[in-house]
């Protein structure tokens, strides 16, 4: 173990952090791979690993098979006939108590929710946070002090009121008024997480830009937008799988024909008319999922650096 | 802090920079009236009796008296009691090992990560649903330890309202603690090679370094994901709704769902903003030492 260390010494430790989690050890390798130090490691990571690992795949077995093998078999066991009915049932015929064209328009809802929340939120949250790092007015480091202490604020304390408000602009219950929603809740995070970006970038373009008579739109649409593409990925991820996870907004905001598809997913599963049916169940609860493992999967490094720049606070 | 302030021979003081102040319209709304003026509104409006719509006629304390009184709202509190302090700890304790076994330089640590990440991608919804159907009695873990022949084996978390709510605190673990690992591993790494090579050295066992020198290194990175995890065990509503609705009876409910039963459902509004100030206040427990902490002391600009 001696002289394996990689000498990260001249890295400051901010920089450390984001860059060696998402990079992976540095150094050359361990010399012994059998010794009993590994052993207990690897034993104990493999072990963790097939727990996590559990539900998903219980799931997928449960949603490929028929509800008499179900009765009779064990979760665990893969199924003897695989079968796609439940998936087809899950997405056009499953019941939620008020119809029963299945999780489709639970689906279409989320994606007509999560498209322009996502576009709105992180277009309102990015100008803020340029404003904020460049263009800082009197008063204007107070109000995000208030933004950020806010975002501890429980949401229940805050919903009533924006009905109120929602109501009296007339979009209580429909769309527009949950994307507003998104786009208040989503803000603190992601004003954080472009201010900290932007106050990162040189200033001398800024400096550069300004000299060359560019104004506050130019300098923003010409020179931050192009430089800060990574951010926006990791934005983008952060809101995409908020969003589509929502379900108290989804509830609170909309009517029934707008719930989105966690919303619709509880109605199926948790309905109690009917006889369960736990592979339609299990196929529902999978597609809902689908999204945002996908964008996980998809991501990878970007979505755990996400979640250390929503964590990790400037 | 740019310069473009500096000019200040300009007229109007109101006009100069004009373009950010009207970009951060949103954020200056969002802040001054739903975050400050919302949160005021709720407070005032928990000392009313407010029923089907906010009325302003006072009547002191009374909701908050009928709040303490009400035994939905003692389970509630004990159940988020049980439930917060046991999470903290095992997420803590969990994702601080696991953190500490990825640190050692192992090999798949990109798979091992994705693994054990993967669940915090998923909504609660989806959580509850799997856990509720993994711990069905009739077809989840219980049948099958029974099956292998242990038939006196009882493990139904979710139809027993006496440890239901460990049922929902091993969903929330299973979602939870890839994120405080990756948190905790940020932190690992963000400590210094030079002071294990010292402990090495010095001939200090590994768990005695950790202990002893690491673990008080890292108490930033403790605090904050102990705000993080507190702030969210506070906001705990879908994971209840989608595993048990609060169930068996009222064994699982939680304020979250209180408040949004008597706002929304028992039409009750007095009674939901009292509860939701008890939310609040909760919160800043926990908020205000933590920003005294960190900001107060003007230590340090991270």
């Amino acid at each position: 173990m001696l002289n394996l260390v990689a000498n990260n010494s001249t890295v400051t430790e901010h920089e450390a952090v984001p860059d060696r989690i998402t990079s992976g050890p540095r150094g050359a390798k361990p010399r012994r791979t059998l010794s009993r130090r590994n052993i207990v490691v690897y034993g104990t990571l493999i072990v963790v690993a097939l727990y996590y690992l559990l539900p998903l795949y219980v799931m997928i077995m449960t949603s490929l098979k028929g509800m008499p093998e179900i009765r009779v078999g064990n979760i665990f066991a893969p199924p003897v006939e695989i079968t796609f009915e439940p998936w087809v049932k899950a997405w056009a015929q499953a019941c939620t108590g008020l119809n029963c064209d299945g999780l489709s328009r639970g689906f279409w809802n989320s994606v007509r929710i999560t498209v322009p929340s996502t576009i709105i939120s992180i277009a309102v949250a990015s100008i803020n946070g340029y404003a904020l790092a460049n263009w800082r007015f009197k008063g204007a480091d107070l109000f995000f002090t208030i933004l950020i202490v806010g975002a501890f604020i429980p949401y229940q304390v805050m919903i009533y009121p924006i009905v109120i408000v929602l109501r009296e602009m007339g979009v209580y219950g429909t769309l527009t008024g949950l994307i507003i929603v998104h786009t208040i809740f989503g803000m603190p995070i992601l004003t954080l997480l472009f201010r900290n970006y932007f106050a990162g970038l040189p200033e001398e373009l800024f400096k550069a830009a300004r000299v060359d008579g560019a104004g506050f739109w130019t300098i923003y649409f010409k020179i931050m937008l192009p430089m800060s593409l990574p951010i926006f990925v990791v934005a983008m991820i952060l809101q995409v799988t908020g969003i589509w996870n929502d379900f108290l907004f989804g509830v609170v905001f909309t009517r029934p024909e707008y719930y989105p598809m966690t919303v619709q997913l509880n109605n199926i599963v948790n309905s109690v008319q009917g006889v369960k049916e736990y592979n339609v169940n299990m196929a529902a609860t999978l597609l809902t999922g689908l999204v945002p493992l996908t964008i996980y999967f998809i991501s990878g490094r970007l979505f755990v650096r996400g979640i250390a720049a929503g964590a990790v606070k400037g | 802090m740019t310069g473009q302030t500096r000019g200040s021979a300009r007229p109007n003081q109101w006009l100069r920079n004009l373009n950010a102040k009207i970009a951060s319209i949103p954020m200056i709304l969002t802040a001054v009236v739903i975050f400050l003026g919302g949160t005021a509104w709720t407070v005032l409006y928990s000392f009313t009796n407010s029923k089907l719509l906010p009325r302003l006629s006072f009547v002191g304390l009374d909701q908050y008296e009928r709040l303490w009184a009400a035994p939905r709202w003692l389970v509630s509190i004990e159940n988020l009691a049980i439930y917060g302090l046991l999470s903290l700890i095992f997420s803590l304790v969990i994702g601080f090992v696991l953190a500490a076994l990825m640190d050692q330089k192992i090999r798949f640590e990109n798979t091992f990560r994705t693994i054990m990440l993967y669940p915090f991608a998923l909504s609660f919804i989806v959580t509850g649903l799997v856990w509720q159907w993994l711990l069905n009695p009739q077809y989840g873990i219980q049948s099958i330890v029974r099956s292998l022949g242990w038939t006196s084996f009882n493990f139904d978390p979710l139809y027993n309202s006496d440890i239901v709510i460990y049922g929902i605190l091993i969903a929330a673990l299973w979602q939870g603690t890839g994120l405080v690992m990756c948190l905790m591993l940020a932190g690992l790494r963000g400590i210094d090679e030079d002071i294990w090579k010292a402990a090495r050295v010095d001939g200090i066992p590994m768990w005695k370094t950790y202990v002893l020198v690491i673990i008080p290194m890292m108490r930033g990175v403790f605090i904050t994901t102990l705000v993080i995890i507190a702030s969210g065990i506070v906001k705990v509503y879908d994971l209840v709704v989608a595993q048990t609705s609060g169930g068996p009876g009222i064994a699982s409910e939680v304020p979250a769902k209180y408040v949004y039963d008597y706002m929304f459902q028992a039409q009750n509004l007095g009674q939901g903003f009292a509860a939701s100030t008890m939310m609040l206040v909760t919160v800043a427990i926990i908020i205000v030492p933590w920003a005294y902490l960190e900001f107060g002391g003007g230590r340090k600009r991270a």
